[in-house]
């Protein structure tokens, strides 16, 4: 009870700490910084495609939104500006930071359910004692507060990007994949691929997620167990509990193609509804073809070179025309390349692969930012327990810090002060982008090291009895 | 037999008389002038102003083969090919300075002209077929005038305003080239338009070293075809004009320092061109040198002449020949023409006609008495400025101050009952400045005010990357009690490719002048005598046009990448990316048990050599820390060690692939 309180005690102080940050960083720039506000999260780029679709032009226009009509729409009307030219903060402020908490309590759920569902599964392969303690926080509730407390999500959130609801529909879809809700994972797979096209690869998991069940032990654990219960059954015949027990052993490895064409089918009814509406919306500006040119074709062809967190701005500023189409298909294509090798080796745990896929969209995307850093830091809580045993985990947190330290300074000198060079800057992005390959390498070690452990633990266990 | 030869040879007289009296026919439809306005001004400088002027019939609008006497063949063929109704081409050094040298006058209207290359066209195409004209056009122009007009070729360079520069229709491209550099090699060709080119004239006068010494030099092209409704009376009209502000070298006149620096500075056509006048073009209708007295100078001439006429009543200069006894002229101009407003500028005319060979014109002013005045201002003094450090971000900011002549102008309109006065203002801004047009801001007095309160009309056309231009044309209403108004615009400063930087990056990117023109001022000199309407400068004085000011060029630094790092870069970023898949796989494929069960076979297997191998890389590292000269170099390695069967099998696989590219690509 008392962990309880002290949760939603820190929720609320994250909130405050929140509102305090909007009231006195005006001088601060957070909006503009190049870290938090990408060509496609930009909220200044939203309130120029607003303006010229308020005077009857197009929002694509003059290349300066790529975002969403929708969200034009939802977040426009806060940006109009007074008088003083100053837009009202506030109001969009709201808006973000309710995303954001909705965002954590998402993931909290997601994640208790993801820790029944764990604990039950361990129990049914006969390794009661390697469930979570309930002594410490929750896998959930750890990760909630890691979202909420993340220096990375606050900054993205007072800079008033819009990462913040892009990375809302993403943990909306898993979420509605962990509770199986078929109607709210189609709209949040939808609206988080309409928003940033990245997290369409996130269909693999989700559906995944649909037909197998939550994250678990491998799968040949149970066939052995299985096997095992069947050949004891033979000899002396059980009671009904063992009964419902093998039944359960049984359907955890039937793939419900029932709940995934459930699921396939609200995908297409929202992704209709959504398109409907973003064709509505242009219609005067040429459709949903400049829609899709200006969004997903400026993803993908990387016309803006301005500074960011990631590798490609300066690549692409830096490699010879010739070669420019080259890259650009293998750079994508390395996100497409790991797809199939992790959907492989991570089946038994969809809602891991889906973090593996996040922290790899948003570490070779072309405009990244903060917020998506903030998203997956988040969703590594939930495997807190899993991935103890991570290698490198103080070098990777001491290099988190280092490089969100040093970026801003060699920005500041580079932009500002004309003292730097191009060349700090992307020394930092490589940094980082280095750091995040350990990252996801090394979590994707450790949770495969953790199944080998649990598949050592099980077959001990059964050549025991 | 000699019938053959006889009627060849009256065959040849015919066409020989039919060729001549068409080419008379051509003669008289082909006409000349050149002239030459001398102005001084208030900060000791003077102004020369050449107006050359070509006409020519378009009778056979389509056929390219027209003889020409005196138009230049390449304009005529300029216009017919690109189907150019009106088209300006300028080439600026200087900036014009409105607040000394005046911005109401016909000069300061349409010879101010922004630095670099200016050049619009209206073509009398269809819509679609417009940009493509304009694309060659520019290429021909470059080619005609040596410079690098065929920049605006880009689409990125030039756009299409619709109401702010000029009212009329769609077909009107306009660019700007702000760094180009206007030199000597520009300058020649333009005279090569002339038909007496430099030789004969006026135009001997252009020194070079004197007009690229000058504080502002404008050559202007400004080409014009009247298409009548008969096709018989349409008519190409070329203007040529040469405006130069020049600083006279102070003569030594005998008088001492003091009053020479009060006195404005005397000067003579020789003592400013180092040249004189030889003569007329003989080809040229009229040939004509004109000195304009400023309505301001007129004044104080007129008070000096008022205060000294108490002391000396001997004044004997008769009312049309009226002598000023402030400064004094070496040559009598034959004519005097006053401006039929009370307080107006006075034209002093010397046909070179009149002037034999042998005396060569040399006209010259001398300054008796110390003069101040200043030249009459534009409703609005313009001036365009960035705010803003770093390279990131910026503001653009455009400021109107209002001077004399809107006071004039409130006076005037004292009677209404609202007084607004009207601007226009057209600014381009290439893509790399990323204007976000949400955030213009309006201060008038310097109290923020709601935009839509003072802007009467708006268009906005933002600018593409790497496509098109911003463009922003707008219309403001000002009450005519305000003293001043600030436009204030937010922009991101885009990054570029390294291709796209120009050789010199770190100098910075040139935005182009903004145009600021007030609709209800005309520019004008109005004459009462009629014949100064043969004149084609002073009718084209007589013109009405808006009012026209040119801001400032603005020069924004860019951010620059290394440029020295492509290579780097490139290699850095693929071992990133190397070392995310690699490991990544490497995690993916690893088999634990697998793989200690082959550690176990290779160690049963090739324990022997392994252990040799380890024993003797262990000696060789011992002894060369033992001893620091180098030893005999460490025998090689057992080849047994190297060629190996797979080994082999790789090499001859890859040899074979690569044969087998070789083959096929070829």
């Amino acid at each position: 009870m008392k962990k309880v309180q002290w949760f939603w005690i820190s929720v609320l102080g994250s909130i405050i700490f929140r509102f305090i940050l909007f009231y006195s960083s005006k001088n601060l720039n957070l909006s503009s910084r190049p870290e938090i506000a990408t060509p496609l999260t930009s909220l200044r780029r939203l309130a120029e495609g607003y303006w010229l679709k308020q005077s009857s032009m197009s929002p694509y226009s003059g290349s300066m939104y790529h975002g969403s009509p929708l969200l034009l729409t939802l977040l426009g009307p806060l940006t109009v500006t007074r008088i003083e030219g100053q837009p009202d903060h506030l109001l969009c402020g709201i808006v973000f930071v309710i995303a954001d908490v909705v965002c954590a309590m998402l993931i909290r759920a997601a994640g208790q359910t993801l820790q029944t569902a764990y604990s039950s599964r361990l129990k049914l392969v006969g390794l009661n004692h390697l469930s979570q303690n309930s002594e410490v926080l929750p896998s959930g509730d750890l990760a909630a507060l890691v979202y909420l407390w993340n220096p990375f999500t606050v900054v993205a959130c007072i800079g008033l990007s819009t990462s913040a609801i892009e990375n809302l529909m993403v943990v909306l879809s898993l979420y509605g994949a962990c509770k199986r809700l078929a109607p709210l994972a189609a709209f949040g797979w939808v609206m988080a691929t309409h928003l940033s096209l990245y997290p369409a690869i996130l269909l693999i998991p989700v559906i995944l997620l649909f037909g197998y069940g939550l994250d678990a032990p491998p799968r040949k654990l149970f066939l052995q167990r299985k096997k095992f219960e069947v050949a004891n059954s033979s000899s002396s015949d059980d009671n009904s509990l063992e009964e419902d027990m093998r039944n359960q052993l049984s359907t955890l490895n039937v793939f419900s193609w029932k709940s995934v064409s459930h699921f396939l089918f609200w995908t297409l009814l929202w992704s209709s509804y959504v398109l409907v509406l973003c064709s509505i919306y242009l219609r005067q500006h040429g459709g949903l073809q400049e829609l899709f040119k200006r969004t997903y074709g400026f993803i993908l062809t990387i016309p803006d070179l301005s500074p960011n967190i990631g590798v490609f701005w300066y690549f692409f500023a830096e490699v010879f025309d010739f070669f420019r189409n080259f890259f650009l298909i293998v750079f994508h294509g390395n996100i497409l390349l790991m797809i199939v090798p992790l959907a492989l080796r991570l089946n038994h745990r969809p809602f891991f692969l889906a973090f593996v896929y996040i922290v790899i969209s948003s570490m070779l995307k072309s405009y990244p930012s903060v917020g998506d850093s903030a998203l997956y830091l988040g969703l590594l809580g939930l495997f807190a327990y899993e991935l103890r045993d991570m290698q490198f985990s103080f070098f990777l947190i001491s290099g988190y810090v280092g490089t969100s330290l040093l970026s801003p300074v060699m920005h500041n000198l580079w932009i500002w002060r004309g003292t730097g060079n191009a060349n700090f800057y992307f020394g930092t992005a490589i940094t980082y982008a280095c750091f995040q390959i350990i990252l996801v390498v090394e979590s994707v070690s450790a949770m495969l090291n953790h199944d080998r452990m649990l598949k050592k633990l099980s077959t001990a266990k059964l050549v025991k009895t | 037999m000699g019938l053959v030869p006889i009627s060849l040879l009256i065959l040849l007289l015919l066409s020989i008389l039919i060729f001549s009296t068409t080419t008379l026919l051509a003669q008289d439809e082909e006409q000349f002038w050149e002239e030459l306005l001398l102005k001084p001004l208030p900060d000791r400088k003077i102004l020369t102003h050449f107006h050359f002027q070509s006409e020519a019939s378009l009778n056979n609008h389509h056929s390219f083969a027209t003889h020409h006497h005196l138009f230049p063949k390449p304009i005529s063929h300029l216009v017919k090919k690109f189907h150019i109704k009106e088209m300006e081409l300028s080439f600026t050094q200087g900036r014009w300075n409105y607040e000394r040298w005046g911005g109401f006058d016909p000069i300061s209207s349409s010879n101010a002209k922004p630095p670099g290359v200016e050049l619009w066209a209206i073509f009398d195409v269809p819509p679609l077929q417009v940009d493509a004209f304009w694309k060659n056009l520019t290429h021909a122009l470059s080619g005609l005038f040596c410079a690098s007009i065929n920049f605006l070729e880009s689409s990125t360079s030039y756009s299409a305003p619709k109401w702010a520069f000029q009212s009329d229709s769609g077909s009107l491209r306009y660019g700007t080239l702000p760094r180009e550099a206007v030199c000597t090699e520009n300058l020649t060709p333009w005279l090569k338009l002339l038909p007496c080119r430099d030789k004969a004239g006026l135009s001997t006068l252009m020194d070079r070293p004197s007009i690229y010494r000058s504080f502002y030099h404008s050559q202007r092209l400004h080409l014009r075809s009247s298409i009548a409704e008969d096709r018989l009376n349409s008519r190409i009209i070329l203007e040529q004009t040469l405006t130069i502000v020049l600083q006279p070298d102070i003569q030594r006149a005998g008088t001492n320092y003091l009053s020479e620096t009060i006195l404005q500075p005397s000067w003579s056509l020789s003592s400013i061109f180092g040249r004189k006048i030889n003569g007329r073009c003989v080809l040229a209708k009229s040939s004509n040198v004109y000195l304009q007295l400023e309505r301001g100078l007129v004044t104080e001439l007129e008070n000096l002449q008022k205060d000294s006429a108490i002391f000396a009543a001997n004044d004997t200069g008769s009312e049309d020949f009226r002598r000023y006894i402030g400064f004094e002229l070496s040559v009598n101009p034959s004519k005097v023409h006053k401006e039929v407003e009370k307080s107006s500028s006075i034209l002093y005319e010397y046909p070179i006609k009149e002037y034999k060979d042998s005396e060569h014109f040399d006209l010259g002013l001398t300054w008796k008495h110390p003069l101040v005045w200043s030249s009459p201002h534009a409703p609005l003094y313009a001036s365009r400025f960035l705010t803003g450090s770093g390279n990131e971000r910026g503001a653009i900011a455009i400021s109107l101050k209002s001077t004399e002549s809107t006071q004039g102008f409130v006076a005037a309109n004292n009677v209404e009952e609202k007084c607004t006065l009207q601007v226009n203002i057209l600014q381009m801004v290439p893509w790399y400045i990323k204007v976000y047009y949400h955030t213009l801001q309006l201060f008038v007095d310097e109290k923020p005010q709601a935009v839509t309160d003072f802007v009467e009309r708006m268009r906005v056309s933002p600018s593409e990357d790497k496509v098109s231009p911003g463009l922003m044309e707008l219309v403001l209403k000002f009450p005519c009690e305000a003293k001043s108004a600030v436009l204030n615009i937010d922009f991101d400063k885009g990054f570029l490719h390294i291709d796209e930087y120009p050789p010199d990056a770190n100098q910075g990117f040139d935005i182009p002048s903004a145009i600021i023109s007030f609709p209800e001022f005309h520019a004008g000199l109005q004459f009462s005598d009629k014949s100064l309407k043969k004149s084609p400068m002073l009718s084209k004085f007589q013109e009405k046009n808006h009012v026209l000011s040119y801001t400032e060029v603005l020069l924004v630094p860019l951010t620059t990448p290394d440029f020295s790092m492509p290579y780097n870069v490139i290699t850095i970023t693929c071992t990133v990316f190397a070392l995310y898949f690699g490991s990544l796989l490497n995690v993916l494929r690893r088999r634990v048990g697998e793989e200690e069960r082959l550690l176990k076979k290779k160690g049963a297997n090739k324990g022997l050599l392994l252990q040799v191998l380890a024993k003797l890389s262990a000696k060789l590292r011992g002894r060369s820390s033992e001893s620091a000269q180098p030893q005999s170099p460490p025998p090689p390695p057992s080849p047994s060690s190297f060629i190996s069967p797979k080994l082999v099998f790789k090499v001859v696989l890859v040899a074979g692939v690569g044969v087998a590219w070789q083959y096929y690509s070829q």
